[in-house]
């Protein structure tokens, strides 16, 4: 056991029992999987992704590149996830990844042996040939040997959640710095949101041995948690990670709710999205340690330092008996402090540096061997056994050790500061880069401002928090500064060891070298992105957090640039990867979108109906009765029943709009090619509505109910466009005109009652009402009172009979159609979906959603005559181009198949019988289909060069995606009383 | 040049790769030129290559003011196919994915074309029938196009949600020799091929103003490096066609727009090839490396930020849940944005314009990746002879005036519905 | 991203549908509708562009917004512009 007898900050009167590729072991409350996993001496955790090196735990955080397992089981498996950041919990159970058969004994580690040729690139020059061979082998044994841990293939079981935060003081990380600041814009009554990815506020405070105000760090920042916590004004968001700020001072976050809990409670989501709008932000995000580029620095064993100090303080465990220290910096010093302090042999301290660390008097007298000006080149073993030390005059020693801390020094987390646009800037103090300028309203304080001692990291946060505080115009309380022990964090930067004789990894999972670097330069990708996008350097799911500055420091050297010039690459959101299902919240699977039902939809299920969907819309599509074999019989059945006696159909899903005022007959004009100016008030008229580029928009009929009181209907697909339209059009193109419009769409149910015996159903229902053709003609339209509430009536037709729209305020949409229902009985009244509607159209040959289909003129569509040469209107000019009113555009026509028993199908194209079937010869396409139970035979509409003069001309549709040619005549696409008798009648 | 193959490999193992040279010649700008490209994208770079390889014309600028393939070439999802329903797109993109299907062993470079198939999902009878449309057009052109119902959805590709959807899939549309390509590794074997052929690529020179002759004509750029002469100037710059045509007093038909994109952690793998959800925004591969690789709708406002917002984010998320719920546990790892060229009808422009001695290559949209191949083709075939390309005379920079619109989704002049 | 309605205060931006381009008027006789239609400002900087308060208060607005860094430099209704 590598667990300390005492000490960090769990709870070892907690056990968890967990498993780890089958095993079972114990750990306890406090722990990460990666301390449990030290805890019992487990070194080997996973295999890297291109060599499957055998690699272990290397830090004790979020940027951890190789500690990666598959986290839970079945649907709740989560690849990829960093043993670093889980909490352990009672039947925590994990497996290693990118491993055949097993961990320990991996076939694809053959790829090591063929490391020599898998350089950087090198799949760009080879698998060529034969270039057959790509798709079916080189790329298959390519894609399998990649990826690292296997997705479940299973719908993710969990929910999550979203919620907008508004505040104004966001702290990004509750560090030492982020802590302070909290505290005083809290106590100065800021709403303040701190947010932190680890389960404790405290960050460094939790790892190192500090003492603050005279107590231990650890202690002083859980009474800081405690106090913020108590203040009504703050909230602690602990487990949640700011991955990214976006425009407008927006912040996204995701919090991790029942990630560390065994199962989530009822109700609970797995993790949820905030969208946090602040005024402010301090970006606190800390900062993390460089590895050292040297010689096997991914053998498991090889950690940061820093991660050693963690596991040590914070977790009470070390990852081996006899420590070698390999330091650039004075953080090292303090490592090799804390594992004297806890007990560990302490081999040696190498430091880079020539100078005497005032500590090394004191390792030495605990038994280290302090070399100075030297290096490890190399470490020893699968997993560390030794380590090669290069000593100042140049010699070489071999140290027993089976764990290496590498101090290499500090990057600050600046990610989300550059996410919109800001260009980090080098700094010579700490060799790293730092903001420059932060993005509007964001401040970067503690050691992602590059203020690496803790006494600094203090000073800064409570600066910028008093700025804020002042800046929103409150005073801060006056608050003695925290005194602390402090650490000085000097850094003399060594980017590689190039004495080295073995493999040097720059990015771990990566599997990128120094010499991969070197290479990627010589073969002329000398810019940082090119040197990205060769190597893949920073690209893997710790997105370059340990690996890129050593990178281009690398880069810098090989093309003798400094690190300023070679420059680094702006952070783009996440920080840190986010689940994809916290993106989508709620809105997935069946809730994707919110499902809109009309007033009388209970009552269509009541009736048998089968939906379909219309946009949001539910609209029945048929209503099938018992016996009936096929969706077919059931359609013919209702168009038959409704053309020879009465149906009734629920169109309330139609789009409507009120548009009222003195202007309102001048605006519609505009809107319209025809005339609405001239439309009698109590009638209604059809209107074709054209785009500014001159193509149809919509159609839709619109009444005058009085003077300046008009009615318009659009289709259900364009209902919000037509709005946003005649919004447009009153507002910034004719403001001047005295007119309004609102949409009234969901405030009437509307039902088509169709039919020859319509009238006289409906007379029976309204009585008061005179619905004779003589008192109630063709398109006219009339108000009226149903139940003691305003309804109205009118006489449209859309099925070619005679056919009444009635609406009723939607609330009476269910009273309504069950009400005439109630008196149908006798009239053997059926409900008519929209697949009947679809046909009885056809067969009149009106244009809907295939013909209006963004691409039709007036004139394609048979209605050129509709334009009106007395009035402007939108899309007149541009209607008149060339391309737009050729003689040899498509035109709406009708088509029969030859063959009576053919079944015609939208979507074939319409060539000449003996043409041969390439594009040259395509003279249009079949936009509409149905089987016409009145003609006995399938018809459609279809669009055909010249179409208008071809009527009876013989054609074929060409269908080859879906069945052979059907030969069909062409045919005015009237199919049913083209005289418009029976609508009259 | 060196000829890459494994052998090549195996021999300069042996040497440490310490003998392989720079993958193009990073050529410093001469005084003057036949024929200046503006653009050191993938259509920039093949339009050279195209001119050296077919034309024999190789005293050819590519100035690019970063690094060549920083731009679209290196943001977009790689995603390949030629599946268009209307004329003047269905042949052009079929010789692009003609020129596709044989680009690495023109190269000699490995550009990984995979074509690994392109599902376009529909969840209505309209959309059916409209895909139906598009296929047998496909179909008149050559073009390989197969509807597939539920069932045949469901073979290829078991794991979608067929049982608990909002909006059903019904069928989809395959193309399958769609698929994807190495976006990165297209630029830079385009770059080698015309380097190797004399054509200078000139990085980190931008373009600042343009040369005029007497007559008005362009004779030239002026740069950050310099003056260069040209006789004739072509620009693929897409993302700042605006920008650049204005130098020459040209104001284009575009409108610039931020299109996200998306790429998850590794996996093993998991997806065919390029499945489209039909009933919101979201499209999704698998790269060879594993990560998922996904996007959706444009962000919808103009911008030259190369970034967008959460929105959009939550908006392809959403999609994505709604027909792969199996992806909700998998991380999206990282996002970046590229500027597309929205054209007013949501088709390319590769025409003359009425500035002697100026030619376009613009107005991609979200699509300019797969064009690559036949943009540079036919883009070099205009610079080299002034008449269009067979197969790209429909791109005129005059149809938007004359009423020749290509319009796919009938959205007409509002380039953030395209 | 984050609109200001002149309306409404400031709201998410995905309550909002982009027009685009403030600047063309549309033509009153025959000319000049294929700059209008066709030909709008893309300007690499500031713009004046519409945009219509969907899922708010339904007015169309006009937005000063740089399309470079996305900052909203302010707000007015559109219909005080034109008229």
């Amino acid at each position: 056991m590598s667990r300390l007898p005492t000490g960090g900050l769990i709870d070892r009167a907690k056990p968890l029992n967990f498993t780890f590729d089958g095993n079972v072991y114990r750990g306890f409350d406090g722990d990460t999987l990666a301390s449990a996993l030290i805890a019992n001496d487990v070194k080997l955790i996973g295999r890297s992704f291109k060599y499957h090196r055998p690699r272990g735990v290397m830090t004790a955080g979020s940027e951890e590149p190789n500690a990666l397992v598959t986290l839970g089981v079945g649907a709740r498996a989560e690849p990829n996830t960093r043993a670093t950041t889980v909490s352990l919990f009672e039947g925590l159970e994990a497996v290693s990844q990118n491993r055949w058969p097993s961990l320990a004994l991996d076939v694809l580690a053959i790829n090591q042996l063929a490391s020599p040729i898998f350089v950087a690139g090198f799949y760009y020059k080879t698998f060529m040939w034969p270039a057959k061979f790509w798709e079916k082998l080189y790329e298959p044994l390519i894609r399998r040997a990649a990826g690292l841990g296997r997705a479940s293939m299973l719908p993710d079981p969990d929910h999550y959640d979203r919620n907008h935060a508004f505040c104004e003081l966001l702290i990004i990380g509750g560090g030492p710095a982020g802590l302070i600041a909290a505290l005083l814009a809290g106590r100065a009554g800021l709403r303040v949101i701190i947010a932190d990815e680890d389960r404790l506020l405290g960050g460094r405070l939790l790892s190192e041995r500090h003492e603050i105000d005279g107590r231990p760090a650890a202690e002083w920042a859980r009474m800081a948690a405690a106090e913020l916590a108590s203040m009504p004004n703050v909230t602690v968001l602990t487990r949640t990670t700011v991955f990214g700020v976006y425009d407008g001072r927006e912040y996204g976050a995701v919090e991790r709710v029942a990630d560390h809990l065994p199962r989530a409670t009822a109700g609970q989501p797995r993790q949820r999205l905030w969208k946090i709008v602040a005024k402010r932000a301090l970006l606190a995000s800390g900062a993390i340690e460089r590895p050292l580029v040297f010689g096997g620095n991914d053998r498991p064993g090889v950690m940061t330092a820093s991660a050693v100090s963690t596991y040590l303080n914070r977790f009470g465990v070390v990852a081996g008996r006899r420590a070698a220290v390999f330091t650039t910096s004075d953080s090292g010093w303090a490592t090799a402090e804390d594992l004297i302090a806890a007990g560990v042999e302490v081999a040696a301290v190498v430091d880079s540096r020539t100078s005497r660390h005032a500590a090394a008097g004191r390792v030495q007298v605990a038994g280290a061997e302090v070399f100075l000006g030297a290096a490890i080149d190399d470490v020893r073993g699968r997993t560390a056994r030794s380590v090669d030390v290069r000593m100042a005059n140049g010699q070489s020693r071999r140290i027993a050790a089976d764990l290496v801390a590498m101090a290499g020094g500090w990057n600050p987390s600046i990610g989300i500061g550059s996410n919109l646009g800001s260009r980090p800037v080098w700094s010579d103090t700490i060799h790293s880069f730092v903001l420059d300028s932060a993005p509007a309203g964001m401040t970067a304080i503690g050691a992602a401002a590059g203020r690496l001692s803790l006494s600094e990291a203090l000073s800064s946060g409570a600066t910028a928090a008093a700025n804020v505080v002042a800046d929103f115009g409150r005073s801060a309380s006056p608050t003695a500064a925290p005194q602390c022990s402090d650490d000085p964090a000097a850094v003399t930067p060594l980017w590689h060891v190039a004495t080295r004789k073995t493999k040097a990894f720059v990015d771990f999972q990566h599997d990128v070298t120094d010499d991969d670097i070197t290479l990627a330069a010589r073969e002329g990708f000398v810019s940082i992105e090119h040197l990205k996008r060769y190597t893949t350097l920073g690209m893997a799911t710790d997105q370059g957090k340990t690996s890129q500055l050593n990178g281009h420091a690398l880069l810098a050297e090989a093309t003798g640039k400094t690190i300023a010039e070679a420059g680094t690459i702006l952070s783009r959101p996440p920080y840190l990867p986010v689940a994809i299902g916290v993106f989508a919240g709620h809105h997935r699977e069946a809730h994707f979108r919110p499902v809109r039902r009309t007033a009388s939809h209970d009552w269509a299920v009541t009736q048998g109906a089968s939906f379909v969907d219309a946009g949001q819309w539910k609209r029945a599509q048929w209503f099938a009765r018992p016996g009936e074999q096929s969706w077919l019989e059931t359609v013919n059945r209702e168009v038959t029943t409704t053309r020879n006696g009465v149906g009734i159909c629920d169109v309330s899903t139609l789009g409507k709009i009120d548009v009222h005022g003195a202007d309102a007959a001048v605006l519609l004009d505009r809107l319209y090619v025809n005339m609405f100016s001239t439309l009698p008030i109590g009638k209604a008229r059809y209107g074709l509505m054209l785009r500014e580029d001159g193509l149809v928009m919509d159609d839709g009929t619109t009444t005058r109910f009085e003077e300046h009181r008009f009615f318009v209907t659009t289709t259900t697909a364009n209902a919000g466009k037509i709005m946003q339209h005649i919004d447009y059009a009153r507002q910034v193109l004719w403001p001047d005109l005295d007119v309004q419009a609102t949409s009234v769409t969901e405030q009437w149910a509307t039902y088509a009652v169709a039919g020859p015996l319509s009238r006289t159903l409906l007379q029976k229902m309204l009585p008061d009402l005179d619905l004779s053709n003589e008192g109630f003609p063709f398109m006219a339209v009339a108000e009226f009172r149903w139940n003691g509430m305003p309804a109205r009536i009118f006489r449209l037709s859309f099925s070619g009979e005679l056919a009444f729209e009635v609406s009723v305020p939607a609330n009476l949409g269910d009273a309504f159609i069950r009400a005439a229902f109630d008196v149908g009985h006798d009239f053997d009244l059926v409900p008519y979906g929209t697949e009947a509607l679809g046909v009885m159209r056809i067969e009149k040959g009106h244009p809907a959603g295939n013909e209006l289909n963004g691409q039709t003129t007036a004139g394609d569509l048979g209605m050129a005559r509709m334009l009106s040469k007395k009035k402007d209107f939108i899309g007149r000019v541009m209607a008149q181009r060339a391309g737009l009113v050729a003689a040899d555009r498509p035109s709406l026509i009708g088509i029969k198949p030859i063959d009576r028993d053919a079944r015609l199908r939208a979507g074939g194209h319409l060539l000449a019988c003996d043409a041969a079937s390439v594009a040259a010869n395509d003279e249009g396409y079949v936009t509409s289909v149905a089987f016409s139970p009145t003609l006995g035979h399938s018809i459609g509409l279809a669009l055909l060069k010249r179409g208008a003069a071809r009527h009876g001309e013989r054609i074929r549709v060409h269908d080859p995606v879906r069945g052979a040619d059907i030969d069909i005549e062409v045919c005015d696409p009237v199919f049913v009383d083209p005289e418009g008798v029976r609508v009259r009648g | 040049m060196a000829h890459f193959s494994l052998l090549a490999l195996a021999k300069n193992a042996l040497s440490g790769h310490r003998d392989w040279g720079p993958t193009w010649r990073n050529a410093a700008p001469r005084k003057a030129y036949d024929i200046i490209i503006i653009g050191g994208g993938g259509h920039g770079l093949a339009t050279a290559y195209y001119l050296a390889k077919v034309h024999g014309i190789t005293n050819v600028a590519v100035v690019e003011k970063g690094w060549i393939g920083g731009g679209n070439a290196g943001r977009n999802t790689t995603i390949i196919r030629s599946n268009y329903g209307l004329e003047g797109n269905t042949s052009f993109y079929e010789w692009s994915m003609k020129l596709w299907e044989g680009l690495e062993q023109d190269l000699n470079y490995n550009t990984m074309v995979s074509q690994r198939g392109v599902l376009n999902l529909y969840h209505s009878d309209a959309q059916r029938d409209a895909f139906a449309r598009r296929g047998n057009a496909m179909r008149l052109s050559g073009v390989d196009a197969e509807l597939l119902d539920v069932a045949g959805v469901r073979e290829l590709a078991p794991f979608l949600n067929f049982d608990h959807a909002r909006f059903p899939v019904m069928g989809g549309l395959l193309q399958a020799r769609g698929g994807t390509a190495r976006h990165d590794a297209v630029v830079w074997g385009y770059a080698r091929g015309a380097s190797d052929r004399g054509v200078d690529v000139i990085q980190n020179c931008e373009v600042t103003g343009m040369l005029r002759g007497p007559d008005g004509s362009i004779s030239g750029v002026e740069t950050t490096r310099g003056t260069i002469q040209a006789k004739k100037v072509g620009m693929s710059v897409a993302g700042s066609s605006s920008r650049v045509a204005e130098m020459a007093g040209l104001q284009l038909p575009i409108e610039s727009h931020v299109l996200q994109a998306f790429v998850t952690e590794a996996l093993k793998p998991l997806i065919p090839g390029v499945i489209t959800f039909g009933a919101g925004h979201f499209y999704i591969s698998q790269s060879d490396k594993g990560g998922l690789v996904f996007g959706g709708d444009i962000d919808g406002y103009n911008s030259y930020a190369s970034r967008g917002n959460l929105p959009v984010v939550e908006d392809v998320c959403e999609g994505g849940m709604a027909i792969m719920p199996l992806i909700g546990r998998v991380r999206l790892l990282r996002s970046w944005g590229g500027i597309c060229d929205m054209t007013m009808d949501g088709s390319p422009i590769i025409d003359r314009t009425p500035i002697s001695g100026f030619y376009l290559n613009a107005g991609w949209c979200y699509g300019g990746f797969k064009a690559t191949p036949a943009a540079g083709w036919c883009f070099a075939h205009l610079l080299a002879t002034d008449r269009p390309h067979e197969t790209a005379k429909a791109y005129r920079l005059d149809r938007f005036a004359t009423g020749h619109l290509i319009d796919e989704k009938g959205q007409g002049a509002q380039p953030n519905l395209h | 991203m984050r609109i200001p309605c002149p309306y409404c205060g400031e709201r998410d931006v995905q309550e909002f549908v982009y027009r685009g381009d403030a600047s063309p008027v549309r033509p009153l006789g025959e000319d000049g509708f294929y700059e209008y239609v066709y030909l709008r400002r893309n300007s690499a900087g500031v713009m004046r562009e519409h945009w219509y308060h969907a899922q708010g208060c339904r007015n169309w607005i006009e937005v000063q917004r740089n399309t470079q860094t996305h900052e909203i430099l302010g707000s007015v209704f559109a219909r005080r512009v034109a008229l």
